[in-house]
């Protein structure tokens, strides 16, 4: 025979569909908010792993027209130039340890490419901030015409994909960062330095004079032993005219600033939910044991101690409380993973899904925070109905 | 056995009244015997039902005790009372009551489920008593489909399902029309002569011809 605390739920099948569904909502509330603020955050730390530069210098207007900044952090196409002597003079500066150029270029979505995507070129000589986690995908070294493509492009391992009519090799596909190298293709200099060639004789760029040999879009910088970052950007934006030497720190602030405003807004929001449907949930334990009294009565005179009362209007919170985080979280899952992408459109930051043993944490914290909403809203109930005096309730008017 | 009152006495602090102090039950004594159907009566807050849920163990007196074969009813905690009550006092209490998430049938065991006690034996007698309070058929029926006699009879069969050896009833017959209140009352009789102490608390009058001994409620007092 099933359980006195069941059977009432059972016995009261749309009281407990309203408790069971606020619970949902409760749970799916708290996973939601908190898988948002933890995908974001780790979005950020991802993005901070993969910048992986302290300083980077861009051609002046590149930096002034935030044209470097929408690539990097919105996934805009784009690409800029400046000549290579200015890499010289970069060089020339005092305090710089690890240093690297990147060529950029972006496909179009006319006939001559297969998808419009941002292309950036490395040099695998000096690289120091790509290589690292290409080589977590793909320890093979890339090739002439060999292309690494970002995890939400729709290109596998071995495919061909052409770009102003140059075919690449697909070499590896990266894992996915939640940032806009999600949606970027890297190759090393070789490779891009004939895309760009290929761009630009059929006047599909929008430099037109420019030599591909003799041109860099962005050179990454690490500061060397005894030298500040800081000290080395005021060095290079002192000496070297026509560039920008830019903290990647400073970049991501602004994105870390909103990432914060976000974070606050979604952790204030889980609160007020859990607050919210906790009173709620209160309101309808209180209503449903009020509307009880007689039948508890009876569970007395029936031999049924105080605090067995207690136990059975705590145990149907309980189940309410398990049922009702299950769908909640099941929910949650069902919305949250596959329209991860839906959602780093909308919040336009960087978005990355914590690994699986993280999202189960977050669903059991979910799903413990939304059960013990239920029980402490029940325990006031179950405490009323401990103290109930009996021979009052069943006391008729003789 | 022998469940008895001494000098029992329950009063009620009442808001807003000159004295603030209500006896609703003054200095009683009474003793319920194996084998004997008591008939209390007495006008409507006379103290009847007071005097019932104290023999109950449900409503602890202001002064006085209520032993149950030497044991002290309220020197026991919550928790042994409550079991005491469970295995020894069957009561029927005022008015329709029953568990309404629960079939008939699982109203008359609810005693045996608050203690995990159901067994086949248990169920058999509990369709026997329905059988014999002429309800069997509405064993697996809910309560809210019952009228007030069958629920009434219900309430009969859950106060008796653990063989109690005092049976305390409090109006089995208040909404009860004559035929159903002539057989409830031969139910308890009966339950009397099979070795029960029985005390029923009514406003019917006819109700002394059942019983082996009548008493009555006077303002708070007991008489003979």
């Amino acid at each position: 025979m099933q359980s006195l605390a069941v059977k009432n739920l059972k016995g009261k099948p749309v009281r407990t569909a309203v408790l069971v569904t606020l619970t949902a909502l409760l749970a799916l509330g708290v996973f939601a908010g908190t898988v948002i603020i933890t995908s974001l955050r780790s979005g950020l730390g991802s993005l901070e792993d993969r910048l992986g530069a302290e300083i980077m210098v861009v051609p002046y207007e590149a930096a002034t027209k935030k044209s470097f900044e929408n690539i990097i952090l919105q996934g805009s196409t784009g690409y800029f130039y400046m000549e290579d002597s200015l890499l010289e003079k970069v060089k020339e500066r005092e305090g710089i340890g690890q240093l690297s150029v990147q060529l950029y270029l972006a496909s179009t979505s006319s006939g001559c490419c297969s998808i419009p995507v941002q292309i950036i070129g490395f040099d695998p000589e000096t690289d120091f901030t790509v290589q690292p986690w290409i080589k977590k995908s793909s320890t093979e070294p890339l090739g002439k015409l060999d292309i690494v493509v970002g995890s939400d492009l729709n290109a596998f391992v071995g495919d061909t994909l052409q770009f102003y009519g140059v075919d690449c090799r697909v070499a590896a596909k990266l894992d996915k960062t939640g940032t806009s190298f999600d949606t970027t293709v890297f190759t090393n200099m070789e490779t891009i330095k004939e895309m760009t060639r290929a761009s630009l004789e059929r006047g599909l760029n929008s430099f037109k004079d420019i030599d591909p040999d003799k041109a860099v879009s962005c050179i990454m910088i690490n500061t060397a032993e005894g030298y500040s970052p800081d000290e080395v950007l005021n060095d290079i934006n002192l000496h070297v005219k026509k560039v920008k030497a830019v903290r990647t720190k400073e970049m991501i602030s602004g994105v870390s600033d909103s990432l914060g405003g976000v974070s606050n807004v979604v952790g204030v929001l889980i609160g007020a939910v859990w607050v919210l449907g906790a009173v709620i949930l209160l309101l309808a334990f209180a209503m449903s044991v009020n509307e009880r009294k007689k039948e508890f009565a009876v569970l007395r005179v029936a031999g049924a101690s105080r605090g067995k009362l207690a136990r059975t209007v705590m145990s149907e919170a309980l189940a309410v409380g398990i049922t009702g985080s299950i769908i909640g979280i099941a929910l949650g899952l069902i919305v949250m993973l596959p329209f991860a992408g839906a959602v780093e459109d909308a919040l336009a930051m960087p978005y990355l899904l914590p690994p699986a043993a993280s999202i189960i944490g977050i669903a059991c914290a979910a799903a413990a925070a939304a059960i013990a909403a239920g029980m402490l809203a029940a325990a006031v109930s179950a405490l009323r109905i401990s103290r109930i005096d009996t021979g009052v309730i069943l006391r008729g008017d003789n | 056995m022998q469940l008895k009152a001494e000098n029992a006495v329950k009063e009620f602090i009442r808001e807003g009244s000159g004295t603030n102090i209500f006896t609703a039950v003054a200095e009683s004594n009474i003793i319920l015997e194996s084998g004997q159907f008591t008939v209390l009566t007495g006008r409507s807050g006379s103290g009847k039902t007071t005097l019932l849920n104290m023999l109950a163990g449900l409503l602890p007196p202001t002064r006085g005790r209520i032993m149950l074969d030497g044991t002290d009813l309220y020197a026991l905690d919550d928790k042994r009372l409550s079991r005491l009550r469970n295995e020894r006092i069957g009561v029927i209490p005022q008015g329709q009551t029953a568990v309404y998430s629960l079939t008939v049938i699982e109203n008359v065991l609810l005693p045996f489920m608050l203690y995990k006690e159901q067994s086949s034996e248990a169920e058999k007698y509990a369709r026997e008593l329905l059988e014999r309070l002429d309800i069997a058929p509405l064993a697996n029926v809910k309560p809210s489909e019952l009228s007030g006699g069958e629920l009434r009879r219900m309430s009969i069969a859950r106060a008796l399902i653990r063989r109690p050896s005092v049976i305390l009833a409090d109006e089995p017959t208040g909404d009860l029309d004559d035929e159903n209140t002539r057989a409830v009352f031969e139910f308890l009789r009966r339950t009397a002569d099979e070795g029960a102490a029985v005390l029923t608390v009514t406003h019917e009058t006819d109700a002394g011809q059942y019983a082996h001994r009548l008493m009555r409620m006077n303002g708070g007092r007991l008489e003979e």
